[in-house]
């Protein structure tokens, strides 16, 4: 039985929107992994943005973040209840809403992994107006896969890793996986056919008894990845342990801002109310679901408290989320 | 409830998605609006529990179709259309997929304080050349204003009427081993819109497909055959044939090849991350027709103005009741999903 | 089977820290500032309005080659 976890979510879209799960045979499985920076972000990031876009402050984050359920509310429930909340698709345009809002405050919740941080800090080194500030939760993907490969006894036999992320910190940060933990692993692209031949090279490896990290996506990852980008990271933020929704702390895996850039962190210009930040509802396996521990019916609020329509746990969320796909698909489909 | 989570609990205002022709809007009609509606039809006709694309009144002599629609879009003036074309052009479509012919429309137009005349009369020739391309006459209106910075711009609401001699075509006349055929490509109107939105903005040459179909409905009603039909709108294809299959309990299913849909409705969906089978359309039906008519009928339509790109698209069957499958274009299967409510752009 | 390995956005033109982009009848300017000598005709990887990397067209034939052989077994 060979369970494959991709760790990007548009691996998981790919699979779920070419429907490539009914094309694999029986005995291979492929569980999405703690990848969807939606899932993992901590919900005191989503609980402030609620609070700051219900104060007045024009709050603008990626659509993936809208449907999110926080303690109080989601940023969707927070726009329907007055809050200036905006669906960007680039912190740039982000950025150009605190350009034409002069006299209003913006806010941009920055989360997602080593291929939107340097983004926010391009931004950030260009300069932007004195009326924008970022909510700073990008999280880093090689440490949150060592603490899944400690946890042990999790039916993972190969790593599918994200190509875009791959892109910035290159196939050389993801080597540690085959050579120190002998763990099949390949780093794939989002065509179908990526992520079909990414599985192949995998059950390859695990039949000829191997465990090496290939490079399916080399048209656009590099051995060293996007220097640039990695200075642009290296110049903007500091590297901390950081809470993930779900997993919990993981030392060495989130990035905050550096002292110079002190004046645009959100969290350091305004005051939050202080209260308790639900992560994990009561009752809630998500994140044994993401590591691939259990399966979602084998939590006991899947399809009944927890429904795609009112999502109970960051697993049914997002459309990439496992729960979501085994409660759109009812177990495998067998179609 | 579990303590300190009632955030998904505070479900007692209406969101956005609400509106939006999926899930929620589902909801919100079945759980709040009809329970408190005691007369919903005219004996003998189609009413609100049919929730079809209009509603009948039983003639001595045939049927008189009424469907009634508001409107507000953003911009209110787009490439390929306006807010007036929309109303006329929707409520004429939802008029013909019963299978009548329309013979007049009434408008309420609800204004801004501040709004400009000049616009307004835009707004209004666009009301009246829509009307003249469906050859129905605008027989009643209204106008109210309401003070500035209280409504954006403008809303419409329109309602059609028109006339069935022969049988009433309704969403509950599909049957197993129907043809699907669509007019037309998908997602235009919805991606054009997308285009011109704040914080999304791209370039396309794309253009809104809002239009009426008398001409393509009439062609394709000439052939016989044809047992259901629907203008897929907010929701866009995914909503409509939910609808189809949860209303009947049959199996709907489609090959994604097979829908036709543009190259910038493509690339704008990849690159916005959203899936564009869920993107508002206008000016395009799905007809349910019978087997051996299909083909007959996929001509005549594909002769019209607004059926060029028409193609069968799937059928009706057995398996998988209430569900709609779609063969992907690398074979696997995958389920369309109803959305629950606006497709929402997202990058992971 | 369909062979398509994506369709990056080509570069139509360069505006400073800025590229016009064409994903394929979309265009949109993307920023190019995570790449050095971005040039007109090359194919970018986009991701949130950030060209963050260039294609290898050579690499892709590689790919193409695999999954021939791949369907041809």
């Amino acid at each position: 039985m060979f369970a494959g976890q991709p760790l990007a979510p548009r691996h998981e879209q790919t699979i779920s929107r070419f429907g490539l799960r009914s094309l694999l045979p029986e005995e291979v499985e492929v569980i999405a992994g703690p990848g969807c920076p939606v899932c993992v972000t901590p919900t005191v990031a989503l609980d402030r943005a609620v609070e700051l876009a219900l104060r007045g402050v024009i709050v603008t984050a990626f659509g993936d973040l809208m449907m999110v359920p926080a303690t109080r509310m989601s940023l969707l429930e927070a726009k329907a209840r007055g809050g200036d909340v905006r669906v960007v698709y680039s912190v740039s345009d982000a950025v150009e809403v605190a350009r034409r809002n002069p006299d209003r405050e913006v806010v941009f919740v920055s989360v997602g992994f080593e291929t939107t941080a340097p983004t926010t800090a391009s931004e950030l080194l260009r300069g932007v107006p004195e009326n924008f500030s970022v909510m700073c939760y990008h999280r880093l993907i090689p440490p949150a896969m060592e603490l899944l490969l400690g946890i042990g006894d999790i039916h993972i036999d190969g790593f599918i890793c994200p190509g875009h992320v791959a892109a910035i910190i290159g196939v050389k940060a993801f080597r540690i996986f085959a050579e120190a933990y002998k763990m099949p692993t390949t780093i794939a692209g989002f065509e179908p056919n990526d992520v079909l031949l990414a599985i192949l090279m995998l059950l390859r490896q695990l039949r000829d008894g191997e465990a090496m990290c290939e490079n399916e996506y080399s048209r656009v990852v590099r051995e060293e990845g996007n220097l640039k980008a990695q200075q642009f990271i290296d110049e903007v933020y500091d590297i901390a342990t950081a809470d993930w929704r779900g997993i919990g702390r993981i030392p060495q895996s989130g990035l905050t801002l550096k002292k110079e850039f002190e004046d645009f962190d959100a969290e350091k210009r305004y005051e939050f109310t202080s209260m308790k930040h639900v992560d994990i509802n009561p009752g809630c396996n998500c994140h044994l679901v993401m590591i691939g521990k259990i399966y979602p019916p084998e939590c006991r609020l899947f399809g009944k408290v927890c429904t795609p329509q009112k999502p109970y746990g960051p697993c049914m969320v997002s459309s990439e989320g496992t729960c979501r796909i085994y409660y759109k698909y009812g177990e495998r489909p067998k179609l | 409830m579990y303590e300190g989570v009632m955030a998904t609990e505070l479900q007692d205002v209406v969101e956005l998605a609400h509106g939006a022709g999926g899930v929620a809007m589902g909801k919100l009609i079945k759980e709040v609006i009809l329970p408190l509606i005691d007369r919903r039809k005219v004996d003998g006709g189609i009413g609100l529990d049919e929730l079809d694309d209009g509603a009948t009144i039983p003639l001595s002599d045939g049927n008189l179709v009424v469907s009634t629609d508001g409107h507000t879009v953003d911009p209110i003036f787009f490439p390929g259309g306006d807010i007036g074309r929309l109303a006329i052009a929707g409520t004429v479509n939802d008029v013909l997929m019963m299978g009548a012919d329309p013979i007049a429309v009434a408008c309420s137009m609800i204004v801004e304080e501040g709004f400009p005349i000049s616009d307004l009369k835009r707004v209004i020739q666009s009301i009246s050349d829509t009307c003249n391309e469906a050859e129905v006459a605008l027989i009643a209106g209204d106008t109210k204003v309401m003070p500035k910075g209280r409504l954006d711009k403008i809303v419409l609401a329109t309602t059609g009427i028109g006339i069935v001699k022969g049988k009433v075509i309704s969403d509950s006349g599909i049957q197993v081993g129907d043809k699907i055929i669509l007019t037309g490509t998908v997602g235009d109107h919805g991606i054009a819109l997308l285009a011109a939105r704040e914080g999304i903005s791209f370039e396309t040459r794309l253009e809104s497909d809002v239009a009426p179909l008398n001409e393509t409905i009439k062609a394709a009603l000439s052939v016989g055959g044809i047992t259901a039909m629907k203008d897929p709108t907010r929701g866009g294809l995914a909503a409509a044939l939910n609808e189809w299959a949860k209303k009947k309990g049959v199996g709907i299913w489609i090959r994604e090849e097979d829908i036709p849909i543009r190259e910038e409705v493509v690339a704008a969906s990849e690159m916005l991350g959203i899936d564009p089978l869920e993107v508002t359309c206008e000016g395009k039906a799905i007809i349910a027709v019978r087997p051996e008519k299909a083909e007959e009928v996929l001509k005549k339509v594909r002769a019209t103005k607004y059926g060029r790109k028409a193609s069968i698209i799937g059928e009706v069957r057995e398996e998988r009741p209430r569900y709609v499958i779609m063969e992907t274009v690398v074979g696997g299967k995958r389920i369309i999903e109803e959305p629950y409510g606006e497709p929402i752009p997202r990058v992971c | 089977m369909d062979m398509c390995l994506g369709v990056p956005a080509k570069v139509l033109e360069i505006r400073g820290e800025k590229a016009l982009v064409d994903f394929g009848g979309v265009t949109r300017e993307a920023f190019i500032t995570l790449l050095d000598d971005v040039k007109i005709g090359d194919y970018v990887m986009i991701h949130t309005g950030y060209a963050i990397e260039k294609l290898k067209p050579e690499e892709a034939e590689e790919i193409l080659k695999m999954l021939e052989e791949v369907n041809k077994s």
